[in-house]
């Protein structure tokens, strides 16, 4: 929700960044404010997903240009493990399986890891269990999901409801969501996206990494921005999603002349 | 290979004259292996099977035989034993300790035979004399060979017809003198409908070389179930050569966990025959190494008969200059029609010094069979670490923490509580890197 009073959390200016040598984001403006809801839509390599991948740290983008600051700190001196310990989550569109590693232990590691880094109190295996069974029925999670290996033989749906539990521990500033909505069926798309709602506070801000409109029908988002071939190409309100789900994204930029080459 | 030979013979000569049995094949067993031994060649690099294995440092170790400990030095044994209650059977450098072993009396035990194979020989001759040393072949196996011309003391597990045995049989041989040879050998006879498990523990009271030389031989009777347990925690130092044959019949089913964790040399060679149909394995192993240690695993899972099935699942952690070995072959003999059998080889290598060898052996001569198998060699992989770090862990913490979880899947399999706990705080303590 757009308020007054927010500060801005996150500022992008200009960012480039290559994979493999070959160019993916070709310059993006973006400024988020606290309490914000921003979705982030476009096609299959539009490079919404590598938006996402940058902010969160991963090493395979290498950023070639352009500043992104997290209040106000260059993101880019950060390693992963401190931007997330400063705030920044990403919900992976693949979460990772590790078997041999229980779903409580990493959940607690996670957990205690930014809690100290926050100067607050880390718990010890029986008190996070109470405190994570709790979390888990914000997401109607069956507990059996904690004495099991991290995601392994998880869902789909089952993972992504494991990536917004972990959101639900890590409180973050800012919540980045890479296609949480693939690979659900209406009801856990409800249940996840309910629980996204409950945890968007009016200090945080949550960006959506979509490429259909139908989560925005749970998760109502302050900006929509169309990327296409590396850039915002268009912002608009909720309603720029409406518009995109009935006529498609190909009418999105030809209203506006383009540069032959750019 | 005169020096091998010269080598032999002084290992045979050196050994000390073993009281005889009173039972005459027993006597016969020894006499034939001594033999054999005396026919063998010490393997070089240019067998086949030790490619990748040089056994030459083990010939320059004398293989004293061990002498007799005064019992004030085996104060520290205690701490072997797992929390678990357990049916006890303690060798110290190969010879049977009667009191730190259990007593089997009360009904608590029946069905159950576990004592030492010497004592009990004569009593049970004719359940032994089918296995003993035949699982085991030792005509072209010269560590096999020398086992059973040595063989004295050792342990021996009857299940009776359906016996269900609840504890697990600990088997704990403990080594406790440099420079010496002991030849440690298991015997478990599962009958028909039996259950039971077994541990077999090699560990050490010192850190300095000695030789263990090991043969385990198991028989799965019709519809009997075995979960064996292997951990080597032998001396860093030390050689270790282990022969274990197994003999699966009809519906059977045979489970095991090996860990590899000792050994400055080690080789252990599994071979486990399905004998009958519907015969079952899964056989799982991890082998942890650093430093300079060399590990190798041959394992031959032999599907000798229609609609068996196996299942294995190899795993290496090497880091330092050590080397993993392994060679997992599949044999599906012609006639076994419905063979469903599947094995994997994954190897994680923790620095730019370690190695790995690892070669599956498919030989099917069946149709109508269904086999899959696969080896990866790698480092940790990036996405895993990108996500544990994108949760607030550190590099270091995240690759400590895969590298255990690569070795605690095989551990987990353990189906002793305790035991997995010990293991994968051993994996903890061997893989995890200081913050740099």
């Amino acid at each position: 929700m757009i308020r007054d009073g927010s500060r801005i959390l996150l500022e992008v200016r200009g960012l480039r960044a290559v994979v493999n040598g070959i160019e993916i984001l070709k310059g993006i403006d973006l400024t988020v404010r606290s309490g914000e809801v921003h979705a982030i839509m476009g096609t299959n390599g539009s490079g919404k997903s590598t938006f996402a991948k940058v902010l969160a740290g991963h090493s395979a983008y290498q950023v070639t240009g352009g500043s992104v600051l997290f209040e106000g700190r260059d993101l880019f001196d950060l390693s992963p493990e401190e931007r997330a310990r400063a705030g920044v989550f990403l919900a992976f569109q693949y979460p990772i399986e590790i078997p041999g590693v229980a779903n409580s232990h990493f959940l607690r590691l996670a957990y205690n890891t930014v809690q100290a880094q926050r100067g607050q109190e880390e718990l010890d295996p029986l008190e996070f269990e109470d405190f994570v069974r709790d979390k888990m029925k914000l997401l109607e999670m069956n507990p059996d999901f904690l004495d099991r290996g991290v995601n392994e033989g998880f869902s789909g749906g089952e993972k992504k409801r494991n990536e917004i539990l972990q959101m639900a521990l890590l409180k973050p500033l800012l919540a980045i969501l890479d296609e949480t909505d693939s690979g659900l069926d209406i009801d856990a798309l409800r249940i996840v996206t309910n629980g996204v709602n409950k945890l968007s506070t009016a200090d945080n801000a949550i960006i959506l990494v979509t490429h259909y409109q139908r989560m925005l029908n749970y998760i109502v988002p302050d900006f929509v921005h169309v990327m296409r071939a590396g850039r915002i190409i268009k912002t608009g309100g909720k309603e720029l999603a409406l518009d995109l789900e009935t006529r498609g994204y190909d009418w999105v930029g030809a209203e506006r002349p383009v540069t032959a080459g750019a | 290979m005169v020096a091998s030979n010269s080598y032999l013979e002084s290992i045979l000569n050196g050994q000390p004259k073993l009281p005889p049995s009173s039972t005459t094949w027993f006597n016969q067993l020894r006499a034939h292996a001594l033999e054999q031994a005396g026919m063998l060649q010490v393997p070089t690099t240019r067998d086949e099977e030790w490619r990748f294995t040089d056994i030459s440092p083990l010939t320059r170790l004398p293989w004293r035989p061990s002498h007799a400990l005064a019992p004030t030095q085996l104060t520290d044994v205690k701490r072997f034993d797992l929390d678990e209650s357990t049916i006890k059977l303690v060798f110290v450098d190969g010879a049977f300790m009667p009191h730190l072993s259990s007593r089997l009396d009360g009904s608590e035990h029946e069905g159950l035979v576990a004592t030492d194979l010497s004592v009990a020989a004569a009593a049970h001759a004719s359940a032994i004399e089918p296995h003993l040393g035949r699982l085991a072949s030792f005509e072209n196996n010269l560590f096999a060979a020398l086992n059973t011309a040595y063989l004295h003391h050792g342990a021996l597990i009857i299940v009776q017809p359906n016996a269900k045995i609840q504890k697990p049989v600990h088997v704990l041989f403990i080594a406790t003198q440099a420079g010496t040879a002991i030849h440690p050998r298991c015997l478990l006879i599962a009958r028909a409908g039996s259950e039971v498990t077994l541990v077999e523990d090699y560990v050490n009271l010192q850190d300095e070389a000695y030789v263990t030389n090991a043969v385990t031989e198991i028989a799965l009777e019709d519809n009997a179930r075995v979960n064996h347990v292997r951990v080597q925690r032998d001396s860093i130092e030390a050689f270790h050569i282990a022969n274990c044959a197994v003999s699966v019949a009809r519906a059977s089913c045979y489970r095991s966990v090996s860990v590899a964790l000792g050994g400055r040399i080690s080789r252990y060679d599994l071979n486990a025959r399905l004998a009958a149909e519907g015969a079952e394995c899964l056989i799982d192993g991890l082998a942890l190494i650093k430093g300079r240690q060399l590990a190798d695993t041959h394992t031959c899972i032999d599907h000798a008969t229609p609609h068996g099935t196996s299942r294995q699942s190899h795993k290496c952690i090497v880091d330092g200059a050590a080397h993993a070995v392994f060679n997992g072959k599949i044999l599906v003999r012609a006639g076994a029609v419905r063979t469903d059998s599947a094995q994997s080889s994954r190897n994680l290598l923790l620095s730019a010094r370690a190695r790995v060898d690892t070669k599956p052996q498919l030989e099917i001569f069946a149709d109508d069979v269904k086999c899959a198998h696969g080896a990866t060699v790698g480092q940790l992989d990036h996405e895993e670490l990108f996500y544990l770090r994108s949760r607030g862990l550190t590099e270091n913490a995240a690759r400590n923490l895969l590298t255990y979880a690569f070795g605690a899947e095989i551990i987990d399999r353990i189906p002793i509580v305790s035991l997995k706990h010990q293991l994968e705080q051993l994996v903890l303590a061997q893989t995890e890197k200081i913050e740099p």
